[in-house]
Formats: structure tokens, C-alpha cells, sequence
């Protein structure tokens, strides 16, 4: 079975994130830049897959050429090989263009699943995947935190709010994963040494078919203004020397949760 | 006239807050049509004509109910291509995010995700999304056709009936449904809530994070919960780590909690959290760590051993309810 894994590479999101005042758009200079955290939920997954039936992993990723960078880190993980989206006019691209862009990448690439996080950490939209099964005229199975394939389907548990639900979807199918789903592995030094010498196709907007068609020539919207929201203020922040449950007990009685 | 469309979802008849919610807001900005799918929906149609819904469109079918997204992808598609309107407003749940993606896609209309306000603006929408866990607001414009989509967090507008309401008129769709393509099926549903009030309704909620330590010490929380009549939430890193179900979970990729009293022990207070529940009216928060950021919202903070401090609550708060 092949496996395609969508990643995308984001800025560390233990760093505090900052917004260019004149684009609107995020600082990605300056930052350190890794794979997505929730994305490497999706490459274990798949790695999981073609672990038991075969096959290979494929991830694929858009952005600047630095975003090679996290598709290294899927190889290092185990997948086996990549492709890269990267092209100027894809610069600020919105979730739909980047779908567009994504299903004419994949086009005669063979797959029986199509792997994604729910949402990336950064921009949290959770559009691209919802939209690219629906180009690709895929189901779509989402939020799995367990995921099954064989007999020529895939079977997830979806969460929901009051638990979750057991879902089914033919072959092939675009999954996407929660982090509840698996332990995502960490690169060993020979995974790292092997990544290097893996495949990764490079592919433009000429290559794909959509010059002219993508980024900011396809923009369905904008940001124009951001500004701080109101802060809540801080309270009376105490040490515990023993009274601390106390003067918690004293605050929710004030409150009348007592 | 052109109007909004409202995603409304509904549960065996009964719709859910959120499409209250939407609908509240839609009714201020135009005239308003809901779109209440699956076994059920039509009794869902006073309810929603009470919250400001001039006109609801219904259609019974299991399949809306039983196949993700694509019935109701295909249904709003010929509804918008009849109707035309100018907005189509969905809640930001896991059903919505899935039709109103797979539609943007079909339809090549702006989706705007993650929104909490939107207001017209110079004869377009305006929509205000919160980044950074709600630090900053931006405001994002539709630049391409109508209708914009619109996807709006829970609890982001309070529903309200409205005043002006009337009678639905209530129109019933028979379509059938497209079998010819593959499709999300499920199987089977199960829940796995603990007792106790709902996270979303609960006047209290007490929060447990990784700063507990072991999955088994929620144990107290479970038990400090049932003293104050509280819901249990949890933080993500305690939910990735297995050690709470994904239903308690609080957060930009939980729930968004609004309660009176918001209990933090062991949480740090990273953004992706606090966008969730900093709503609430008043914060305590418990941790070790005095640098945590959860002490900037907090109303009563205490720097101390939440494993120590909880057992000790737990005892004071029985003996003030002794009293």
C-alpha cells in the first residue's frame, strides 16, 4: 500500500509568534523553522501502514525551499521519499490554493491513502485537507485517533464530542489524524544519514500546471488590520506556605460556589 | 433578496447551541435561512425560527446523518446556486469544518475559519479571528465571489431568541440523495463522558494539566469536581498523552468554555489552551511554576504543589459546606 503524507513546515510554535505589521502575513525570518508538531503524528501513521502491508510513504509539502528542511525530517523518520512543492507565486497562498496546488502535485502519483494532520499548528484553519479530498473527489475520514485499513478500506475512530464515532470509507480515502492517534518516532542518526540520499522531486507552479492560478493571483481573502485584544488583567498571585487551600476555600465561598 | 444561509446542525430534532448561536448573529446582519439535515430536522424548525430563521429548509434523510460531509456538501451547493446568498455561516465543530472545507473547494468561495465576530463592511464582510491563542484579533476580508463561508468558534455570540420572530415557513426538500459516489459511512457511535454537567454548560470547571503528573492523580479532581458541582477539563498535553479522553479537552483544538469559575491546576497556560477558556468570569489557577503564564489571567493565583494543595481543598471546601 502507498501512502502520501501531507506536512508543512511552521514556525517553532514554543516561540512566541509574531505578525509582520505591513503584510499581515506570519514572520517566518528569524524563527526557527520545524515540521509540524501534529504532522508527525501523520508521517508515524503511515510509516505504521506500509510497515505492516508494504509499500512506501511518500510526503509531500509546499513552501519556500527552506521547507525541505521538514520534509528531511519526515525522510529521517522513515518515509521514503518527497516532494516539494516551491514556487515565488505560491507566496501567500490561502488554504484553497494550496489544496489546488497539492492535488496537481499528487496527479499520477499512486496512492491508496492520502495522510494529514487535522489542522497545521500555526495557521489552524483546518481547510487544506477537507478541501483537497474534495478536489480529488476522496471521502474523507477525519479527526481519527485510531485508524485501521485492510479489505480494501479504512476504518477510524473519529472523535466527537461525547466520545467518538466509528467510521468507514472505501479505498483510496484521505484520513486526518489527531495527536491521540500514535507516539510519533523520533529520527535515529541512521534514519538522519539515510534522509540525506533520499529522493525529494522539486516541482513549480510551471510543472504542475497552475501558473498564474496560485498565490496571490488566487487570493479568496485578506487580512487588513490586527490589533492587540484587550488583556485580562492579572490578579493576586500568592505563595503557598501551607495556606494556599485555604485562601482558595475563602475565594470560592466569596464566589458562592461554596 | 439576497439573505444568509446558517449550517444549522441538529441532534434527533433538537438543534445543537451552536446553530442558536449562528443564528443570533445571522439575523443582525440580513435575512436569514437555516438548513436543518437529517432524522429529526423539522422538529428542530421552531427552535430555530425562534432564533431569528425566516425560513428553514429540511430534509429528513438518514444519509446526513450517517455520511460524513458529502450529502450535505451536495445539498448546500444547490441551495446556494438557487438562493444566492451573499453569506453562508457554519460552527466551527467537527461536522461544520468538514462541509463548509469540502464546499469552499467545490464552490471556489473564500472559507474563513476560526472566526468570533463578523460585521458588514463597505458592502463586504469583515470577519475577526483570534492568533496567538486570542492575543491578537485580525480582521480578514472575502476577496473572491459570494457566498463567503464562514466558520464561527462556539460560544463566540451568546443566543438570544429573537424579538421580531415568527412562525417558520418551513420548506421540505425531498432531492435524492447521490449514492453513485464513495463515501464516509458510520458505523457505529460511542460515548465516553463521565457524569456530571457537560464541560460546555458548567457553571464550574475544574482543569487538570500535565502538571499533575500521572493520569491517576485526576482522581482528585474528580473528587474536588464533585464537592463543587464542577465539570472536569482538561489541557491538550494531558489528552495527546492518553491520559484524558479528547471530550475533555479545553482549548483552540477543544472546546471553548465560558463558566463562571475556571479551576487551572497543573496547567501551564500555553496559548493554545487559554484561548479556550479565558472567557471564563473568574480564573484560579494552581502551579508550581510562578513564571507560568496561566498567572496573568489568573484572579487568584497560587504558586505551590498541586498534589499537596488539591487533597487540602478538597477538606477545606467540606468543611465550609459542613457549616
Amino acid at each position: 500500500m502507498n501512502v502520501l503524507v501531507c506536512v508543512k513546515q511552521i514556525p517553532d510554535p514554543n516561540a512566541p509568534g509574531k505578525l509582520d505589521p505591513q503584510t499581515k502575513r506570519l514572520v517566518r525570518e528569524g524563527v526557527d523553522l520545524v515540521l509540524d508538531p501534529g504532522d508527525e503524528h501523520g508521517v508515524e501513521a503511515g510509516l505504521q501502514l506500509v510497515e505492516k502491508d508494504g509499500g512506501e510513504v511518500t510526503v509531500i509539502s509546499m513552501g519556500p525551499p527552506k521547507a525541505l528542511e521538514a520534509i528531511r525530517r519526515a525522510l529521517a523518520m522513515g518515509a521514503h521519499r518527497g516532494i516539494l512543492i516551491t514556487d515565488p507565486g505560491l507566496e501567500n497562498s490561502d488554504a484553497i490554493s494550496t489544496a489546488r496546488a497539492i492535488a496537481a502535485a499528487i496527479k499520477g502519483q499512486s496512492y491508496e491513502i492520502i495522510i494529514c494532520g487535522t489542522e497545521s499548528t500555526d495557521g489552524s484553519s483546518g481547510a487544506v485537507p477537507a478541501q483537497l479530498a474534495e478536489l480529488l473527489g476522496l471521502p474523507l475520514l477525519s479527526f481519527a485517533k485510531k485508524l485501521e485499513v485492510g479489505d480494501g478500506k479504512a476504518v477510524i475512530d473519529r472523535q466527537t464530542d461525547e466520545g467518538y464515532d466509528v467510521v468507514e470509507a472505501p479505498l483510496p480515502t484521505l484520513v486526518t489524524v489527531t495527536g491521540g492517534i500514535n507516539e510519533a518516532r523520533y529520527p535515529a542518526l541512521r534514519g538522519i544519514m539515510q534522509a540525506k540520499n533520499k529522493e525529494v522531486k522539486q516541482v513549480g507552479l510551471k510543472e504542475i500546471g497552475l501558473e498564474g492560478q496560485a498565490g496571490k493571483a488566487a487570493l479568496t481573502q485578506e487580512v487588513i488590520e490586527a490589533a492587540p485584544a484587550e488583556p485580562r488583567k492579572a490578579g493576586e498571585v500568592i505563595d503557598d506556605k501551607g495556606e494556599g487551600a485555604k485562601r482558595v476555600a475563602e475565594f470560592l465561598k466569596e464566589l458562592k460556589v461554596i | 433578496m439576497p439573505g444568509i444561509f446558517v449550517f444549522a446542525e441538529t441532534s434527533d430534532g433538537t438543534p445543537s447551541p451552536v446553530a442558536l448561536e449562528l443564528l443570533t448573529k445571522a439575523r443582525a446582519l440580513g435575512p436569514t435561512t437555516a438548513i436543518a439535515l437529517g432524522p429529526g430536522a423539522a422538529k428542530a424548525a421552531e427552535a430555530l425560527a425562534r432564533h431569528g430563521a425566516r425560513k428553514v429548509y429540511v430534509h429528513e434523510d438518514v444519509a446526513f446523518r450517517d455520511i460524513l460531509a458529502s450529502p450535505a456538501v451536495d445539498l448546500l451547493a444547490r441551495q446556494i446556486d438557487k438562493d444566492q446568498p451573499e453569506l453562508v455561516l457554519f460552527g466551527m465543530t467537527y461536522d461544520g469544518r468538514d462541509v463548509a472545507a469540502r464546499l469552499s473547494a467545490r464552490l471556489g468561495t473564500a472559507l474563513i475559519a476560526n472566526a468570533t465576530d463578523i460585521a458588514r463592511r463597505d458592502g463586504s464582510w469583515a470577519v475577526t479571528t483570534p492568533m496567538f491563542g486570542g492575543s491578537l484579533l485580525v480582521t480578514t476580508v472575502p476577496m473572491a465571489k459570494a457566498p463567503t463561508l464562514v466558520l464561527l468558534r462556539p460560544k463566540a455570540v451568546a443566543a438570544q431568541p429573537a424579538e421580531d420572530a415568527s412562525a417558520p415557513q418551513v420548506e421540505t426538500l425531498s432531492d435524492p440523495v447521490d449514492s453513485s459516489k464513495p463515501v464516509a459511512r458510520v458505523l457505529r457511535r460511542e460515548k465516553e463522558k463521565a457524569s456530571g454537567p457537560k464541560l460546555e454548560d458548567a457553571a464550574v470547571i475544574v482543569s487538570g494539566g500535565r502538571g499533575l503528573g500521572a493520569p491517576e492523580n485526576f482522581k482528585m479532581l474528580d473528587e474536588l469536581a464533585a464537592e463543587l458541582g464542577a465539570a472536569v477539563g482538561a489541557s491538550r498535553a494531558v489528552v495527546d498523552a492518553g491520559w484524558k479522553p479528547y471530550a475533555f479537552q479545553i482549548g483552540q483544538t477543544g472546546k471553548t468554555v465560558k463558566p463562571t469559575v475556571y479551576i487551572a491546576l497543573g496547567i501551564s497556560g500555553a496559548m493554545q489552551h487559554t484561548v479556550g477558556m479565558k472567557g471564563a468570569k473568574t480564573i484560579i489557577a494552581i502551579n508550581k511554576d510562578r513564571e507560568a503564564p496561566i498567572f496573568k489571567l489568573a484572579d487568584l493565583g497560587v504558586v505551590g504543589d498541586v498534589h499537596k494543595i488539591v487533597p487540602q481543598l478538597i477538606q477545606e471546601v467540606r468543611s465550609r459546606k459542613g457549616k
